[in-house]
């Protein structure tokens, strides 16, 4: 069989399953598709393809042996350079981590490893998660499969377009205020952010706490459903991951939307939301309406607040977060020798540190600075009570919530890169579910007229992802 | 609009040394972000709550036993180029 690198998970098992193709060589397809075009795309900032074979190798031994095997064994993978991998660089795609190589595994690469994961790489993102493009990578900027002179988004932008140019079967991000949803809306695939404390962050770096999420980036919601299957659930590790039951996310695919209310946050159609994006998901959303769900507009007026509230608490907790970078325990010692240990911190962290990431350490030390503590923090985290609030209302009248994932489809590399606000603005329809700890799943919604991905989002109410993943099945079913 | 001596001043509270030319840069950048929080003024937040936390988990302990096994002392000793010294590692003198 050719081109095994361009299945579904669910189809790449059941090939494994029914031996008519063996992980060994669906592996190496991937590497074929990743050696023609990662040159152009610069998805992978590192490549394991010894450790991969020797994997898939494993995995096949078994497969001869009937060995009962996971449903996301054998299948490869390619993983956010943010996530520790015992052994191989994890660089946050930062200097100050450019030859860390972490002594153990993230809690969700352990339970991968469990169930046989076959790693291809690590792949590219803005440094330490923060950005909207990839632009802001030492690795430099990911493109977009879909157009070159474009940007695959961010932060996980990596993954997004490994994923979208066949490079991999599946992979993961890490999602804080967008970073899973806008860029697999840019590159046109399916990217789960779960509900806070969903999915362990043991072993993630950490960007802004009260935020963050890990989640996958698939090809279909079938796959969605089997990847959750594996990394969802508590974990002892972090204490974020509260023993709420994780159900069988496969029965979901069986549902309809029947009766089912949809709720449309008219902000989330409104002014700064380009016309051709807003059309694109409102013709979605007819789709689901004529398969029997009850669709209402509603409002969540807080939503213009959302960035700002953003803004100011994750530099805040990401500030705190990077102050363990001081290259004294980890991270690369400056370049000449100072005389004392506090100049070594400056130098260290002043080369080691991109100008996004000095930027948001400079804003977030200055929000949490003697005076400005109420002013600015305090004020931000009330407002964030009042967008949980506005969801808390929606969802007594509405089962989710469908809007854009993105104001507008992917932007030209260099477009926003100097103009920080431009580009937070990006993160202006994902934000407000983060500040909620919502799920939220991008899918594939359309194309725009000069031939970009358009996404939508379902968002559902906290530790219901079974509802998105609902939504987006019935939805491919109709397309 | 933060001026260079308050770039400066937030730079150092961050341990963070910059160039003048980034000093500059960074001056005009922050200053366009923190005009825009002024914002959430408008927003009337007489008696709402904080929120830190979104899943209402609230002080999960742990027993307080050192755990080994995701790596091991030598192993987080190896993480860092410095020179190591009794199983620490020696940093620069903070007195002279």
């Amino acid at each position: 069989m050719a081109d095994l690198n361009k299945l579904t998970i669910s189809e790449a098992k059941a090939g494994l399953r029914d031996k008519k193709f063996s992980s060994v060589e669906l592996t190496r397809d991937c590497f074929t598709e990743i050696k023609k075009r990662d040159k152009d795309l610069n998805a992978f900032v590192c490549l394991t393809e010894e450790e991969a074979i020797k994997s898939a190798e494993n995995f096949d031994k078994k497969m001869q042996a009937n060995e009962k095997l996971s449903d996301l064994a054998g299948i490869p993978v390619g993983v956010k350079d943010i996530y520790n991998t015992k052994g191989i660089k994890t660089t946050c795609c930062s200097p100050i981590l450019k030859y860390f190589v972490p002594p153990y595994d993230a809690s969700v690469i352990t339970r991968l490893k469990e169930n046989g994961m076959v790693m291809v790489g690590k792949t590219n993102m803005d440094e330490f998660a923060c950005g909207a493009s990839t632009e802001y990578s030492c690795f430099g900027v990911t493109k977009n499969p879909y157009d070159l002179d474009r940007v695959a988004g961010g932060s996980s932008g990596g993954s997004a377009a490994a994923l979208a140019a066949d490079m991999c079967l599946y992979s993961l991000g890490t999602d804080t205020g967008g970073s899973i949803r806008q860029p697999a809306s840019f590159c046109g695939v399916y990217g789960m952010k779960v509900t806070y404390g969903r999915v362990s962050r043991s072993g993630v770096t950490a960007m802004a706490s009260s935020w963050d999420t890990i989640g996958p980036f698939a090809k279909c919601p079938d796959d969605v459903a089997d990847i959750l299957q594996v990394i969802a659930g508590s974990d002892g590790y972090d204490s974020t991951t509260p023993n709420v039951d994780v159900p069988n996310y496969a029965d979901f695919l069986k549902g309809d939307v029947k009766g089912l209310r949809i709720g449309l946050p008219k902000e989330y159609f409104g002014d700064g939301i380009e016309d051709e994006t807003a059309g694109v998901v409102r013709e979605q959303v007819k789709l689901l309406e004529k398969a029997g769900a009850h669709v209402e507009e509603i409002s969540l007026p807080m939503t213009k607040y959302a960035v700002a509230v953003y803004y100011i608490t994750m530099p805040a907790e990401l500030s705190a977060n990077l102050e363990r970078f001081d290259a004294i325990r980890y991270g690369k010692a400056p370049s000449n020798d100072p005389e004392e240990l506090v100049d070594y911190y400056f130098k260290a962290r002043g080369e080691g540190f991109g100008d996004e990431i000095k930027r948001r350490i400079m804003i977030g030390t200055y929000v949490l600075s003697a005076g400005y503590y109420d002013a600015y923090y305090k004020k931000a985290q009330r407002v964030r009570t009042l967008i949980i609030e506005d969801f808390n209302k929606a969802f007594e009248k509405v089962d989710v919530l469908i809007g854009p994932v993105s104001p507008f489809p992917s932007f030209k590399v260099g477009e926003l890169a100097d103009d920080p606000l431009a580009m937070y603005m990006a993160d202006a329809l994902t934000i407000p579910a983060s500040s909620a700890g919502l799920p939220s799943l991008a899918c594939p919604a359309g194309m725009s007229k000069n031939g970009l991905p358009i996404g939508l989002q379902v968002i559902a109410p906290q530790f219901e992802e079974g509802r998105c993943i609902q939504v987006a099945k019935v939805l491919e079913g109709l397309k | 609009m933060l001026n260079d001596d308050q770039v400066k001043h937030v730079a150092k509270l961050a341990r963070i040394d910059l160039k003048d030319s980034e000093v500059k840069k960074f001056g005009k950048q922050l200053s366009d972000v923190l005009d825009y929080m002024d914002i959430l003024k408008e927003v009337d937040t007489e008696n709402v709550e904080l929120t830190n936390q979104v899943t209402g988990l609230n002080n999960v302990m742990r027993k307080d036993e050192v755990d080994s096994s995701k790596a091991s002392r030598e192993e987080l000793l190896d993480c860092s180029e410095l020179p190591k010294d009794s199983k620490q590692i020696r940093v620069l003198p903070t007195i002279k």
